[in-house]
């Protein structure tokens, strides 16, 4: 047994451009506010809802008239943050609103520039503060501030003035783009850890299962079979046999071989379990079921925690009987 | 004692590679309202929702349908959301029909969806944590190597995979809601196209789609107040095995085996080849309609591209597989499992319009998911016993 | 029965809770966010407490979240600590493990398993948690804005203090006394003996709440194990007997719903007989949320409300609804109680609740 103190970890970063198609509803809202106003939804019972509902609280059906609300309104709730998050409409200390827009009788969800918290009350007036650029839905609001608030250079910050400034999009937004981009600190398994920082050594390992006595090559920390913890090492040669295989003829997203290439099932001799691997150093057409394959490390002053087998490659030796690995397709 | 529950009613999208027109609840909602309408149901008489999707990371959405629940008339009802990969879609259909065999309720509305064009599925599952090995080759490269073990252990002519692509591509024509619709496809085509993922050729895959599917499941009593033929649920099955393990059957998963065993018997069929009139089986890559067949027990192990190449999976033949056209047609992910599930129903019911299996009075839906490891199913029929 | 289903059949199949594990509560959990390393040794306990063995169990669900995660498929390999194989009949739930209970026990009356078996799963300190469950907004209108999940209950707690339906010093109470009952719960994160002045003298988090409203974003896990009739009888001397089992969801438009009652609790409470129970696990993440909880569900004055310290004092996401009915369910199976409630919530500002209520017979 040789297990690091703790599991090693490290941040992983999931970062996307998700792009929303809005449907009649959202893309009717969406563009009007490009043109700096705000629609609400009259539902069946009378209520005008700002923001619009896609359908009918009481009825289910998509809103059968649209009614323009605010821009102006009055806070309903409020709540300050001292630190903003990233992605969030101010970068300094802002107050969050339920904000209920004049003519709505709901409330929408915005941030507001307060300046200070003790500028916060409930019941306080605010109007939209318009960003510069439009188009983006929700965010076309850069946040709300209180009513009749000085700019910097002293002038009203009135939205008369944005509407005169901002043309009409030529045709109703049917998109927005929403960026989602978080941080994670992802962890591995002790055995995972095991099986990383001996690769970092130049070494295969793998664990046995107490129950069943095969060998997980990575190590599992649980066997998938018993459920119980593994925790035997078992060192590996870096020798194995290709059990299955595909050649991969083009190019996906996320690619980091050019093509063509095999991706390749190796059962490591020793192991009870083959995993994915490159094999290079033949051509595709060459590589077959039971070939004999050696592992090929990277440069030594490339190992890093981590993957530092680059590839493996045929050692010419015969090939292994198809009896041999068929219990492990 | 479990209580009968039947699928009253069907309803599904357009499937398109983009359905930029809607939002995600106005996708959902189109294939809701149309199976409202096909039970001849409003949402108000729906007693509580049950929706499935694959990875959140798809939309960007932490749990959908929290946003969801206006949309589908689910506020003040129980909502529940399933995800089992890409098996959702039938275990989202298993959920909605536990919820009337154990007695709960009446009525229960099945929504699952896929909006792929929100995001790119192959983005998202192609993320690698830190440490991981480098994704090598995509999902097509995750099982064409399992394809070749197939054809290695089978023996099956290199052609087999083509014949069902092609046939499952001139079904998709049939379709009117199928994505993909290739009335003139051919063996020879589906052979002269791209090899992707050697021996997996580009009209052997999927396509990548948005699409939603939803289907209303009543009891007894509102089986037999909806005046119109239902399709009643013999028998559902669900069975899992680990991604990976030592001695883990890639071609023909047990948990696949011995979830159609369970399926087999609780539906009190002794000879599904002779019993099953249409099958809707999930096959993302054209190979697995014999392998799975074999998984399934329509063959003997090594025995089931014996049945495609004799023709007899067409629409036409002993065993239609796949008469909408399948996944290899349309591929909503988290909707393509309920899609399996809806076109056996639509079968039973006759309502398969221009892919209605001639007689069908018993079917199959089914659906698998991860590696090779969810399996749901379902037999439903044209009367309850 | 009605169009809600708020009643079931009379014949139904009876159930209870007969096993319950949890994992340490933990700030910073070393597990992995596919949850094997936390629930390999809760299997082990709740399977040994039961006497069964993995092969008893015929029905397998949990509750977890990819966005947790922060991984497509993270609850995939959570079944390695089952030991699948031979292959499980098993499902899984995006959702608390509360819900992936539910569904254990349709399948029980179902009458497809006579055992079966729900966990739950979540290391919340692997991302930033309250910025995380923006995404579970509105994905047009509000989560672009990425409101943080801690501001969204702020909001929601001065409605009611602007109300006059709580105030800060009844939300520090709460927390006072939450910690106070933790005292005794050795797997609690956070518990202690300051009185609601001293808390009260924090500095907010995000006016009107402090740092003693919010729940501790915590790493944890947990296990229940449902049986049928007799076979609860022989595993467990005193079964706590589900007599009501509801969950509803109210609107996701935070703006347009009255954020200071939770309806959908008041309706699952209702239909569950929530206000019988002696009692009370409430998965109430703040304090105020406590407060409107216990409203909906008509408790009664004399209940007692979560003797474990509550989320208040551990609430590891997608495990903490799980551990409230498990919990719960405790009291009755040790004799401290006839009748107590779990409660699960999901969503934002108490969207989606889920009720439990079990009883000796």
């Amino acid at each position: 047994m040789n297990q690091p103190p703790q599991p090693l970890h490290a941040p992983l970063e999931i970062s996307f451009d998700y792009t929303r198609s809005l449907g009649p509803t959202l893309s009717a809202f969406v563009t009007a506010l490009a043109r700096r106003r705000v629609l609400g939804a009259r539902a069946s019972d009378g209520r005008v809802h700002a923001p619009p509902f896609e359908y009918d609280p009481v009825s289910g059906a998509p809103p059968a008239e649209f009614t323009e609300v605010g821009p102006g309104g009055s806070v309903v709730s409020w709540t300050w943050t001292d630190g903003p998050l990233d992605g969030q409409p101010l970068a300094h200390p802002f107050g969050w609103a339920l904000i209920r827009l004049d003519g709505a009788d709901t409330a929408m969800l915005h941030a507001v520039d307060a300046g200070s918290k003790d500028k916060m009350r409930t019941g306080m007036r605010v109007t939209p503060r318009w960003a510069a650029q439009s188009g983006n839905g929700i965010i076309d609001i850069a946040c709300f501030e209180p009513e009749g608030l000085a700019t910097a250079d002293g002038s009203p910050s009135a939205p008369a003035d944005a509407d005169s400034a901002m043309p009409a999009p030529p045709e109703p937004i049917g998109m927005i783009t929403s960026p989602v981009r978080l941080t994670y600190d992802h962890t591995v398994s002790p055995g995972e850890s095991s099986y990383l920082l001996a690769l970092a050594e130049g070494r295969l390992i793998g664990q046995r299962c107490p129950v069943c006595g095969k060998v997980y090559v990575p190590p599992r920390g649980a066997c998938p079979v018993d459920g119980v913890p593994t925790r035997d090492e078992v060192q590996l040669p870096d020798t194995g046999v290709v059990t299955t295989f595909c050649v991969v003829n083009v190019p996906f997203q996320g690619q980091k071989f050019p093509s063509p290439y095999v991706a390749a099932s190796v059962l490591i001799d020793g192991a009870d379990i083959p995993f994915q691997h490159l094999i290079l150093g033949c051509p595709p057409d060459e590589v077959r079921m039971g070939m004999r394959v050696r592992a090929v490390w990277k440069p030594r002053e490339e190992w890093a925690i981590g993957h530092n087998i680059d590839h493996f490659e045929p050692t010419d030796e015969p090939d292994a009987p198809y009896d041999s690995y068929a219990h492990h397709l | 004692m479990s209580n009968r529950a039947a699928v009253l009613g069907t309803g599904q999208t357009h499937h398109r590679s983009k359905r930029q027109d809607v939002s995600i609840a106005g996708l959902c909602r189109e294939a809701a309202d149309r199976a409202l309408a096909d039970a001849g149901l409003t949402a108000d008489q729906i007693d509580a929702v049950v929706v499935g999707k694959a990875p959140d990371l798809f939309e960007g959405v932490m749990m959908p349908e929290l946003y969801l629940a206006d949309a589908l008339g689910a506020v003040g009802k129980p909502l529940l959301r399933v995800h089992t990969a890409g098996s959702v879609g039938g275990a989202t259909g298993i959920v909605a029909a536990s919820l009337i065999q154990a007695g709960v309720h009446r009525r229960v509305l099945a929504v699952a969806f896929e909006k792929q064009s929100e995001s790119n599925a192959m983005w998202a599952l192609s993320i690698t944590p830190p440490f991981a090995m480098p994704v090598l080759a995509g999902a097509g490269g995750y099982f064409a190597p399992h394809i070749r073990s197939y054809i290695r252990r089978s023996g099956a002519p290199l052609h087999i995979g083509a014949m069902v692509a092609a046939k499952d591509r001139r079904n998709g024509a049939r379709n009117p809601y199928a994505h993909l619709r290739q009335a003139d496809m051919t063996t020879e085509k589906v052979l002269a196209s791209m090899m992707l993922w050697d021996p997996v050729r580009y009209d052997e895959t999927c396509p990548s789609s948005d699409g939603a599917c939803a289907v209303v499941i009543g009891d007894q009593g509102a089986a037999e107040a909806a005046g119109r033929p239902v399709a009643w649920i013999r028998a559902t099955s669900m069975r899992t095995e680990p991604t990976m393990f030592s001695g883990k059957d890639h071609v023909n998963p047990r948990a696949g085996a011995d979830a159609a065993a369970a399926l087999w018997q609780a539906a009190g069929i002794t000879s599904p080849r002779e019993q099953i009139d249409a099958a809707e089986i999930y096959v993302p890559f054209s190979w697995f309609e014999p392998m799975w067949l074999e998984n399934l027990g329509f063959a003997e192990p090594g025995q089931g591209w014996r049945i495609t190449e004799a023709g007899e999976t067409e629409i036409t033949g002993s065993l239609p597989v796949n008469p909408s056209g399948g996944v290899l047609s349309s591929n909503p992910i988290g909707a393509s499992g309920l899609l399996r599930f809806a076109e056996a129903a639509m079968q039973v019911m006759g309502q398969a319009g221009e892919h209605q299996v001639a007689g069908a009075r018993t079917a199959l839906g089914h659906a698998y998911g991860g590696g090779s490891q969810y399996f749901s199913m379902w037999v439903v029929a044209d009367t309850p016993d | 029965m009605n169009a809600t289903g708020t009643t079931g059949p009379q014949q139904m199949t009876d159930v209870a809770v007969v096993g319950f594990a949890q994992a340490p509560n933990e700030r910073h959990s070393p597990a992995t966010t596919n949850g094997v390393e936390m629930l390999v040794p809760i299997f082990g306990d709740v399977l040994r407490s039961t006497g069964l063995t993995k092969d008893d169990v015929g029905f397998w669900c949990s509750g977890s979240s990819d966005y947790l995660a922060g991984r497509a498929f993270s609850f995939v390999s959570a079944v390695d600590a089952i030991g699948a194989f031979p292959p499980v009949m098993e499902s899984h739930v995006e959702m608390d493990g509360a819900w992936a209970l539910y569904e254990a026990w349709l399948k029980i009356l179902s009458g497809e398993a006579e055992i079966a078996l729900a966990y739950g799963f979540g290391k919340s300190s692997a991302g930033t948690l309250r910025r995380v469950l923006a995404l579970q907004l509105d994905p047009y209108l509000v989560a672009p804005l990425w409101p943080d999940s801690v501001a969204i209950a702020a909001l929601q707690a001065r409605l009611g203090i602007d109300a006059g339906l709580w105030s800060e010093a009844e939300m520090a109470g709460v927390a006072a006394r939450s910690r106070a009952s933790a005292i005794t719960n050795p797997l609690a994160l956070l518990s202690g003996t300051t009185p609601p002045d001293d808390l009260l003298a924090s500095p907010y988090v995000a006016d009107p709440l402090r740092a003693h409203d919010c729940a501790p974003v915590t790493d944890g896990a947990a296990v229940v194990i449902l049986a049928a009739g007799d076979r609860a009888r022989e595993l467990c001397e005193r079964p706590a007997w589900i007599s009501g089992f509801e969950h509803r969801i109210d609107s996701a438009s935070l703006g347009a719903r009255d954020l200071t009652t939770s309806p959908s609790s008041a309706a699952a409470g209702k239909a569950a007989g929530a206000s019988r129970a002696q009692v009370a696990e409430l998965h109430a993440p703040f304090t105020h949320q406590e407060i409107i909880l216990r409203e909906a569900l008509d408790l009664a004055a004399d209940a007692r409300v979560n003797p474990s310290g509550g989320a208040l004092a551990a609430n590891p996401m997608f495990a903490a609804g799980l551990a409230r009915i498990g919990l719960a369910a405790s009291e009755v199976i040790a004799g401290r109680a006839e009748v107590a409630l779990g409660h699960a919530t999901s969503g934002p500002a108490l969207q989606q609740n889920l009720v439990c209520v079990m009883e000796a017979r």
